[in-house]
């Protein structure tokens, strides 16, 4: 099962982020542990300086906005 | 080419309404019409050239750029990249963990962090369009000296003393090369930054618009009603206390820039002077409780009572040298 994080403090685009993926997601019938980070620390560990940043499987592949459906389909 | 907006303004005003210019009531309604009208066309304007620029800009560039250089060149351009970057307050704690984990130190990021709310796009061109480049300059100037010098204060206190654990342990262990290197976030495309763009219109709008009535409100009220004279009496530049007053009262006004420009318009051709208008203005966009709050994350507690009170303490005194310099 892919491993999904949704790095962002909490604000609005990020939680957004991570309800586009989930819904993407249910859409195809593919399973994913997705995970929102709000932690600052986790953040600088990535290397993320924007918001919101999105986590495949451990590698950075998103970062600065809500990604688009064609992304999202991409990583699943 | 602005003035379609006062030409909007006398014919609705005085036309379809028929108020009297010159009269109270005439005043305020067109200043309220030319104002809200102004200020959402130069909005939408901004708004979305700006997000476009955000989406294409690299932050992490920026970031590179300050790891190398030497310390009073790194405040001056600290605060300098703060000003032309336009970054939204949720980014904040991101930006500072990735500049402090670069070895950048705590004074040149917060050159960074405290220019960047006080001169932003959308209040400098409110500013020229609404009160004069004059102002505009005084407060783009005001803005890069206070970032500067709060920068160097910071580093002067070793403030870095007073992060919380991890971000100090990130900065003492910072090795750029790894840094950069891990730093390798993907680019957004050109589709990607127009719909960017288009969703921060729309949601910067959402959020500022009733600021702007608000503001714009009591500006034309200000404007209408308020005597030139009481102004002059309670408020002049012969009461020392009143840019402290201005800038506390500035503190849990948290509104944008959008809504405090209209007010200061109108204040300033009441003849407020203009250094308490400022330290207003700087009160309200730049000292948040809300992005305070964000940045308890990284920084102590102490840390943070002392950068508020550098913030007021310089607004204060920005306040009364501006005062001094325009009245002698």
């Amino acid at each position: 099962m892919k491993q999904i994080k949704v790095l962002g403090s909490g604000c609005a685009k990020c939680v957004k982020t991570a309800a586009v993926i989930q819904a993407i997601a249910d859409e195809h019938g593919v399973p994913v542990n997705l995970v929102k980070e709000t932690s600052a620390e986790v953040m600088m560990n990535y290397g993320v300086m924007s918001t919101p940043a999105v986590v495949v499987d451990e590698v950075v592949v998103h970062s600065g906005s809500i990604p688009d459906r064609k992304k999202v389909e991409s990583w699943l | 080419m602005l003035s379609i907006f006062t030409d909007l303004a006398d014919w609705m005003a005085y036309t379809l309404f028929g108020l009297l210019p010159g009269s109270k009531l005439g005043g305020a309604v067109h200043f309220f019409i030319e104002d809200t009208t102004k200020i959402f066309f130069l909005l939408v304007l901004m708004i979305y050239f700006i997000a476009l620029i955000r989406a294409s800009l690299n932050i992490e560039k920026v970031r590179d750029y300050l790891a190398g250089k030497n310390r009073f060149i790194g405040y001056f351009m600290g605060s300098i990249f703060g000003a032309i970057t336009p970054f939204c307050s949720c980014s904040s704690i991101p930006v500072f963990l990735g500049f402090t984990s670069g070895g950048i130190p705590v004074g040149i990021t917060m050159a960074f962090l405290l220019t960047s709310p006080l001169i932003n796009e959308v209040a400098v061109l409110l500013l020229l369009s609404l009160v004069g480049w004059e102002i505009t300059l005084a407060y783009v100037l005001v803005g890069l000296v206070i970032g500067i010098a709060g920068g160097m204060f910071l580093d002067l206190i070793h403030a870095e003393r007073l992060l919380q654990p991890f971000a100090l342990k990130a900065y003492q262990s910072a090795n750029p090369a790894t840094v950069a290197e891990r730093a390798n976030t993907p680019k957004l495309t050109a589709k990607e930054r127009h719909e960017f763009a288009k969703h921060e219109l729309l949601d910067i709008l959402s959020r500022v618009w009733k600021w702007v009535f608000i503001g714009v409100g009591l500006g034309a009220a200000l404007h209408g009603y308020v005597p030139v004279e009481w102004i002059e009496t309670n408020l002049g530049s012969g009461q020392w206390w009143s840019v402290p007053m201005a800038v506390l009262l500035g503190i849990p006004l948290y509104s944008n820039a959008t809504g405090v420009i209209p007010v200061m318009e109108s204040l300033i051709t009441k003849g407020l002077p203009i250094g308490t208008t400022l330290a207003f203005c700087m009160s309200t966009v730049a000292a948040s409780f809300p992005e305070f709050i964000l940045l308890k994350q990284v920084m102590t507690w102490k840390l943070l009572a002392i950068i508020l009170a550098l913030l007021l303490f310089s607004f204060t005194v920005m306040g009364w040298s501006l005062n001094a310099v325009s009245f002698s």
